[in-house]
C-alpha cells in the first residue's frame, strides 16, 4: 500500500502554479504592451511640450506639468499641414472609390457570369497578385511622366487603383450567394445590374466594407508612388508632407512641432480603427499583407 | 451567347484596363528596359541590348551596400519577429481577462503611418547636442555609453532598423497566429491531458502541427515583406539612405529611378528583376522546405 495522497497539497501546488504561470504571461503581455504604446505616448508628450522646455531637457522628462497646445497651431500654421491633409483625403476618397467601382463588377462577372475564357483570365488575374509593385512601378513612372501627370491628382490615383486581390476576395464571397436567387430574379426579368445592385451587394456589405477600409488605410499610409510622382508640396500627401517637415520644415530642432504634426496624421487612422476595430482586424486577417 | 458574352467583357473593360496599363505593361516593358543599354530617359534612345545594367548593378557598391543590409534585416527580424509573435499568440490565448484590450493595443502599429511613427523612433534614438535620447537614457542605466543610433555606427542604426520593422510587422503577425491558435479544437488538448501529455509535449505534438500551415504563410510573407523593407529605413535614417549606408535593394531601385541619383531606369529595373528573382527563389525554397514540415 502507497502513503494516503494528500490532495489538499497537491490542488495547492496546482494552484499556486497556476498563479504563477499567470503572473509570467501577464508580465510579458504587459511588457509588449508597453513597448507598443511607448512611441504613441511619447509623440503625445513631446507634442505638448513647448520648444523651450524640450531643448532645456537633457534628460528627457516622462511627463510634463506645462502642457501647451501652441504646437498644434504651429503645425498648421508654420507648415501647410493643413493642405497634405486635404490632399491626402481627396487622394483616398477618389482612389477607394474609383476601385470599389472597378473591383464590383469585374468580382460580379467572374462570380456570377459566364463567358468564354473566363478560367483562363482568372488564372491570369490571380498570377497577377504575385507581380510586387517594386517591378511595375518604374515603367509606371516614365508612362506618368511622359502622359505629363506628374504632380497631379490623376497622377497619383490611377496606378493606385487597381487590386488583384480585393477582386479575388470579393468574388470569393459573391460566388457564396446561392445560384436560386439569381434564378429567381431572372425569372422576374430582372437585369443582371440590377441584381449586382439590388441584391449581391446589399448582401456582401460587409465584404465591401472590409475592402474600403483596406483600401483607405492603404492610401492614408502610401508613400512610395507619391514620392515618386510628385516633387511640388502642393501635391504632397502626409506621408510626403511629414518626410518634407522633417528635412526643412520647422527648422530641425523644433522636435515637439514635428511630433505635434505626427499625432494630428496619426489621428485619423486609430480613430477609425477603433471604431471598426471588429470589421479591420477580421478583414485584414483574411486579407491583409504588411509583414 | 455573343450578347451575354460581351456584356460579361464589358463588366470586366474597367478592371482589364486599369491592369493591363498598369500592371500588365509595365511588366513586360521593365524586361525590356533591363536589356536596353545606356537609355536616356530623356531622348528615349538606347545604345544596344545586352546584359550591361545587371553587370553595372551587380558591381555597384551602392547596390552591394543595400544587398547587405537587405539581407542582415531579412535574417534578423524575420526569425525574431515570427518567434516572438508566437510567444504572444500563445500568451494571449491563454488568458482570458484583458484579452481583448491586449489586442487591440498590439493591432495599433498596423494603423499608423510608418512615416509618421518612425519619426519618433528616432528621436527616441537620436543623439544630439541637446539630449542624449531616451534610448540612451536606457542604456547609462546599464553603465553603457552613448551611442549614436541614428548617424552612428554601423550596428547601432542596423539595430534601430530591425527594432523598428520588427515593431511594425509585429501585428499582422499576432493576428494571424492568434486566430491560427483559436482555431485548435479543444479535443485534441482533452484527449492529450486525459494522457497525462506534458504542456510542452501538447506544444510540439498538438499546437505546432496544427497551426504549421499559418506559420508557413507568416514566414513566407515575412521574407517577401522584408526583401521590400524601405520605408522604414527612409523613416528613420531619411531620404538620403546611401550617405546613411543604409539603403535597402527597394530603395536602391527608387534612387536609381529618381532622386538626386535618378533618371536610370534601366539600372533600376535591372535591380528590380534581380530582387524578383531572389525572392522568387527564397520563396520557392521555403515551400520546398514547407512541404516537409506542415500538416495539413
Amino acid at each position: 500500500m502507497s502513503k494516503p495522497v494528500n490532495y489538499e497539497t497537491i490542488e495547492k501546488a496546482a494552484r499556486t502554479r497556476e498563479k504563477v504561470k499567470n503572473a509570467v504571461v501577464y508580465t510579458f503581455l504587459t511588457l509588449w504592451a508597453i513597448m507598443v504604446l511607448f512611441p504613441f505616448y511619447w509623440m503625445l508628450l513631446t507634442s505638448v511640450k513647448s520648444y523651450g522646455s524640450y531643448s532645456s531637457e537633457y534628460i528627457p522628462k516622462f511627463f510634463t506639468l506645462s502642457p501647451t497646445f501652441q504646437n498644434y497651431v504651429d503645425a498648421f500654421t508654420t507648415v501647410p499641414l493643413g493642405q497634405y491633409f486635404l490632399n491626402t483625403l481627396i487622394f483616398t476618397v477618389i482612389t477607394t472609390a474609383v476601385m470599389l467601382i472597378v473591383i464590383i463588377p469585374a468580382a460580379f462577372a467572374f462570380a456570377r457570369l459566364n463567358f468564354r475564357g473566363k478560367n483562363a483570365l482568372f488564372t491570369l488575374f490571380l498570377s497577377l497578385m504575385m507581380i510586387p509593385n517594386e517591378l511595375v512601378i518604374i515603367t509606371n513612372y516614365t508612362t506618368v511622366t511622359n502622359l505629363d501627370l506628374r504632380n497631379t491628382f490623376l497622377g497619383l490615383i490611377l496606378p493606385s487603383v487597381t487590386s488583384v486581390f480585393y477582386i479575388y476576395l470579393l468574388k470569393e464571397n459573391f460566388a457564396q450567394i446561392p445560384d436560386e436567387l439569381y434564378y429567381a430574379a431572372k425569372v422576374d426579368g430582372t437585369s443582371d445590374l440590377k441584381y449586382l445592385l439590388r441584391v449581391m451587394i446589399p448582401i456582401c456589405k460587409p465584404t465591401i466594407v472590409t475592402v474600403t477600409i483596406l483600401k483607405v488605410i492603404e492610401c492614408w499610409n502610401s508613400y512610395v508612388w507619391p514620392r515618386l510622382v510628385t516633387d511640388d508640396p502642393a501635391y504632397y500627401l502626409v506621408s510626403n508632407g511629414i518626410q518634407e517637415i522633417r528635412e526643412n520644415g520647422f527648422g530641425r530642432e523644433n522636435i515637439p512641432a514635428m511630433m505635434a504634426a505626427v499625432v494630428v496624421i496619426s489621428v485619423p487612422l486609430i480613430v477609425l480603427f477603433l471604431i471598426f476595430r471588429k470589421k479591420i482586424m477580421e478583414g485584414v486577417a483574411r486579407g491583409g499583407t504588411k509583414g | 451567347m455573343d450578347n451575354r458574352n460581351s456584356k460579361a467583357w464589358l463588366y470586366l473593360l474597367p478592371a482589364i484596363l486599369f491592369l493591363g496599363v498598369f500592371m500588365v505593361y509595365p511588366l513586360v516593358d521593365v524586361f525590356i528596359y533591363s536589356f536596353e543599354e545606356g537609355y536616356n530617359s530623356a531622348s528615349q534612345t538606347f545604345f544596344g541590348v545586352g546584359g550591361y545594367n545587371y553587370s553595372y548593378v551587380l558591381h555597384d557598391p551602392y547596390f552591394l551596400q543595400a544587398l547587405k543590409n537587405t539581407f542582415i534585416l531579412v535574417v534578423i527580424t524575420v526569425p525574431l519577429s515570427t518567434g516572438i509573435a508566437l510567444l504572444i499568440s500563445l500568451g494571449l490565448s491563454s488568458i482570458k481577462p484583458l484579452k481583448n484590450l491586449f489586442q487591440t493595443v498590439y493591432f495599433l502599429p498596423y494603423v499608423t503611418n510608418t512615416l509618421a511613427v518612425g519619426l519618433v523612433f528616432m528621436i527616441l534614438f537620436k543623439k544630439t547636442p541637446y539630449t542624449d535620447g531616451l534610448a540612451n537614457l536606457v542604456l547609462s542605466l546599464f553603465s553603457a555609453g552613448p551611442v549614436d543610433f541614428i548617424d552612428g555606427p554601423y550596428w547601432a542604426k542596423m539595430f534601430v532598423l530591425c527594432f523598428y520593422t520588427i515593431w511594425v510587422v509585429m501585428p499582422f503577425k499576432i493576428l494571424i497566429l492568434t486566430s491560427a491558435l483559436a482555431s485548435v479544437k479543444q479535443d485534441y488538448y482533452n484527449a492529450a491531458k486525459i494522457d497525462g501529455t506534458s504542456k510542452f509535449r501538447m506544444f510540439r505534438k498538438i499546437t505546432l502541427p496544427m497551426i504549421s500551415p499559418m506559420l508557413f504563410y507568416l514566414i513566407i510573407t515575412g521574407f517577401i515583406g522584408a526583401f521590400k523593407a524601405y520605408s522604414d529605413a527612409v523613416a528613420l535614417f531619411g531620404t538620403n539612405l546611401n550617405a546613411a549606408e543604409m539603403n535597402t535593394i527597394v530603395g536602391y531601385v527608387y534612387d536609381m529611378l529618381y532622386g538626386d541619383s535618378g533618371g536610370f531606369p534601366s539600372y533600376a529595373s535591372a535591380a528590380a528583376i534581380i530582387l524578383f528573382v531572389i525572392v522568387l527563389t527564397i520563396t520557392c525554397i521555403n515551400l520546398l522546405v514547407s512541404r516537409k514540415h506542415v500538416h495539413y
